[in-house]
């Protein structure tokens, strides 16, 4: 009860803010300078695509801050545009805060001038002003406000610049009486605005909008405004009046859109606005940084060679200085077993941690080191503003396979996790195409199938190889996703392509500070899986891997055992023993009934239950083994690290066939959970299930054969 | 009259009309692409697939299908 009351003391003091911009102007970042939030962000549009609510105090206020998906304009083009709108014009709150970019104002305001016209209390943050200092630009915000009837300020979220004066001129806003905007159009918008507030003061028509903002809500055809007054007696009258008013401005404008002929109108003002208060004090270079980066980066014939070498160098790099502490964490691990299993004298306890959850714990952790590495390659693709410039130049090539130049966003953050990357999907705005990226998200590798390759390709091939095996495996996987969704597009998304229209945002240096944190809230989420759901799941694999007890064969083995005459002879003996305990175990048995399935693609019962365990988490594919091979293989001194046991164990045409299944089948649960609900139904997780297995079959079962062939 | 792909890179033109549908059109005004906009080429994707352009100082992608609707004139 306390803590409720702790919480919100006086209901006064609560103000509900909605935090509105168009997209990358830096709206997550100004949440997180103001209240120490850690939001994701990124450079490019759309980053954030849900609305999330963030809670801090400041003074006597309780602030909550909904932070909404970027928006260029109120046209619910796409999924999170609508989730911005429906906010906006639905729910409640208390004021807007409209976050602009202060290099680019006059865009910036073209949502502004629209947000004017929804009759709530709005304060402009102009932000990045850091940015607009070192172009040159100076902003008098204090005129803005004066010519806008909006209050103004300069912040900048990255510098921390005048935030406090913001949630200030927030507080005192809110307190402080409703000012009308001074939003002035041209002629003959003014003089339709008047004939029209003069025939509804005439009428004293009831409302609690002003006169001024009904009358440009009715011009601009806004259906919520038309309803309320369709059913009053002087709709009648008003008709003619309207459709007489737009024929005017239609004609002034020379165009048969009101939409168009508004657009046009706010962008004038708004160059008028640009006009008064900003003051460009360097004469404009004639090609800016971004130009110049952008002649090479994206340049036509060398473009598209660049990104490649950049993704491969991250594979090299993942692997190579990713293998140089693995070494040390498997040691860790092996001593930690050995001592902790040395104070334990009851066989099965010791057994269930040593064999079970450090063995299958450890498999994961190991490949922190990698994951981390792939994780500030994507931190950085994503906030240098590069992932907008290598979708520009695949959005051709994309183009021929059925995909948007847009999906290549999703698809790149589902190198990352597939999570985020199903929900990225939102930026498309055509139902058809969101589906089929969503259908091609699970071709790219995520991170939690990185330890899988690693492992494999560490067991089969030298190290200076290594690190191609992963980028031929990553490219490969990619490649595979485009010529599924040629496919899919022929056949279950036929229909007409998406228009691509995209911002390219101006390239930016990623402080240390945004991606230490990306990296380490990414590596703590990972550890944390590992800690819990990995930690479960080895335990649940040991206990179904070593029981029910089979107290006849210990037995037959143990005379067997006693009775061998040299050490090494007992050795093997006591393999023996433990490879038909595990065969008869649970697992063994789950192993031993879905074996035939998996056989013509070369896979023991060890390998068909690793991939069943997967399909809970990919990382448990890797502690699977790890329980599997550290309960039943010849551990001899030489070899007893999991990548020793694979590569003696497995032939390489089975292991290019398992890693062929990884990359191709069903992401983990809760992948599986968000891709259903962002699909919309339940049928679309079995079409993909459906999809994604008979895919992989087929595809390991060809690598496979072909491989045999070879070898 | 030419259109807004048929533009070599590196020139400056007027939009002038904008032949989009409706919704496309909305699109491409809320991206401040409508007429009387002044324009600047800037670089061609291969095969000029998807062409960037500048409009104040917003760079924008635009494929080629697109650029084709939007009619412009040298200034």
């Amino acid at each position: 009860m306390n803590q409720d009351v702790k919480a919100c003391p006086i209901i006064a003091n609560h103000i509900k803010v909605a935090l509105v911009g168009q997209p990358n102007v830096g709206k997550s970042m100004l949440i997180n300078s103001v209240s120490n939030a850690h939001l994701h962000v990124g450079n490019f549009s759309g980053v954030t695509v849900d609305k999330t609510e963030v809670l801090f105090d400041y003074k006597d206020y309780h602030f909550t801050v909904v932070d909404l998906p970027g928006t260029y304009a109120f046209t619910d083009y796409t999924i999170e545009e609508r989730v911005t709108h429906d906010y906006l014009c639905a729910e409640e709150y208390d004021i807007i805060i409209n976050v602009v970019d202060s290099t680019n104002l006059e865009k910036n305001l073209q949502l502004t001038a629209e947000l004017l016209t929804m009759s709530k209390k709005v304060v402009l943050a102009l932000n990045m002003s850091d940015e607009a200092d070192k172009e040159g630009l100076e902003i008098s915000a204090e005129y803005m406000s004066e010519l806008l009837g909006v209050p103004c300020v300069k912040v900048s979220a990255a510098t921390k610049f005048g935030i406090d004066e913001l949630i200030e001129l927030v507080a005192s806003t809110h307190s402080g009486e409703k000012i009308a905007p001074k939003l002035v159009f041209s002629e003959a918008v003014e003089e339709e605005i008047l004939r029209i507030t003069s025939y509804l003061s005439k009428h004293k028509y009831q409302a609690k909008n002003s006169y001024r903002n009904i009358a440009i809500n009715l011009l601009k055809n806004n259906k919520k405004t038309y309803t309320q007054l369709h059913d009053n007696p002087i709709w009648t009258e008003l008709q003619p009046i309207l459709i007489d008013a737009s024929q005017h401005i239609e004609l002034h404008h020379n165009c048969n859109d009101i939409k168009e002929a508004f657009a046009e109108e706010y962008a004038a003002f708004n160059r008028g606005i640009c006009a008064e208060v900003v003051k460009n004090k360097q004469v404009e270079e004639k090609k800016t940084i971004t130009e110049r980066i952008d002649s090479i980066l994206i340049h036509p014939i060398l473009g598209i060679p660049i990104f490649l070498f950049f993704m491969w160098g991250l594979f090299q790099l993942t692997f190579e200085i990713g293998a140089i502490p693995m070494d040390y964490i498997d040691m860790f691990f092996g001593w930690l077993g050995d001592t902790i299993g040395a104070t334990i004298s009851h066989d099965d306890l010791r057994s269930l941690i040593v064999d079970g959850i450090i063995a299958g714990v450890g498999a994961v952790i190991l490949f922190v080191p990698n994951i981390i590495i792939l994780f500030i390659g994507i931190a950085l693709l994503e906030s240098t503003g590069y992932m907008s410039r290598v979708a520009f130049l695949l959005d051709g090539f994309f183009h021929k396979f059925g995909l948007h130049g847009q999906s290549f966003i999703p698809l790149v953050t589902g190198f990352g996790c597939s999570i985020p990357a199903y929900m990225s999907a939102r930026i498309l705005k055509n139902d058809r195409d969101r589906l089929l990226t969503l259908f091609i998200i699970g071709f790219m590798s995520c991170g939690a199938r990185l330890p899988v390759y690693v492992l494999f390709a560490g067991a089969f091939f030298s190290p200076e190889m290594a690190g191609n095996i992963l980028f031929a495996i990553y490219i490969s996987g990619a490649m595979m996703g485009l010529i599924a969704a040629k496919v899919l597009k022929m056949t279950a998304f036929k229909g007409a392509d998406e228009p691509f229209v995209m911002e390219m945002p101006k390239y930016r240096l990623p402080s240390l500070k945004l991606i230490y944190h990306t990296v380490l809230t990414k590596t703590m989420m990972y550890l944390k899986k590992a800690g819990t759901f990995i930690a479960a799941a080895s335990m649940l694999i040991w206990f179904l891997s070593n029981y029910p007890h089979n107290l006849a064969l210990e037995e037959s083995y143990a005379t067997k055992i006693e009775n061998a005459a040299t050490p090494k002879l007992k050795f093997e003996q006591e393999n023996h023993l433990a490879e038909a305990l595990l065969e008869q175990s649970y697992l063994g048995t789950i192993g031993k009934f879905s074996e035939p399935v998996f056989a013509p693609l070369g896979f023991d019962w060890k390998m068909s239950v690793a991939l069943q365990t997967g399909l809970a988490a990919k990382e448990v594919v890797v502690s699977t083994l790890g329980v599997l091979y550290s309960l039943g293989s010849d551990v001899d001194e030489e070899n007893n690290s999991l990548m020793g046991a694979i590569s003696q164990h497995i032939s390489l045409a089975s292991a290019i066939a398992f890693i062929v299944v990884i990359m191709i089948y069903l992401p983990c649960l809760a992948a599986s959970i968000v891709f259903t609900r962002e699909a919309g139904g339940i049928r679309y997780f079995f079409y993909l299930f459906a999809f994604t297995s008979i895919v992989a079959y087929i595809m390991a079962f060809l690598a496979y054969n072909i491989t045999l062939m070879i070898v | 009259m030419k259109n807004l792909l048929e533009c070599e890179k590196g020139c400056k033109v007027k939009i002038v009309k904008l032949n989009a549908v409706s919704d496309l059109k909305q699109r491409l005004i809320s991206f401040g692409i409508m007429k009387e906009t002044v324009v600047e080429v800037l670089e061609h994707a291969p095969r000029k697939s998807t062409i960037e352009i500048k409009i104040g100082k917003m760079r924008l992608a635009l494929r080629a299908e697109e650029a084709e609707l939007i009619e412009v004139e040298k200034v």
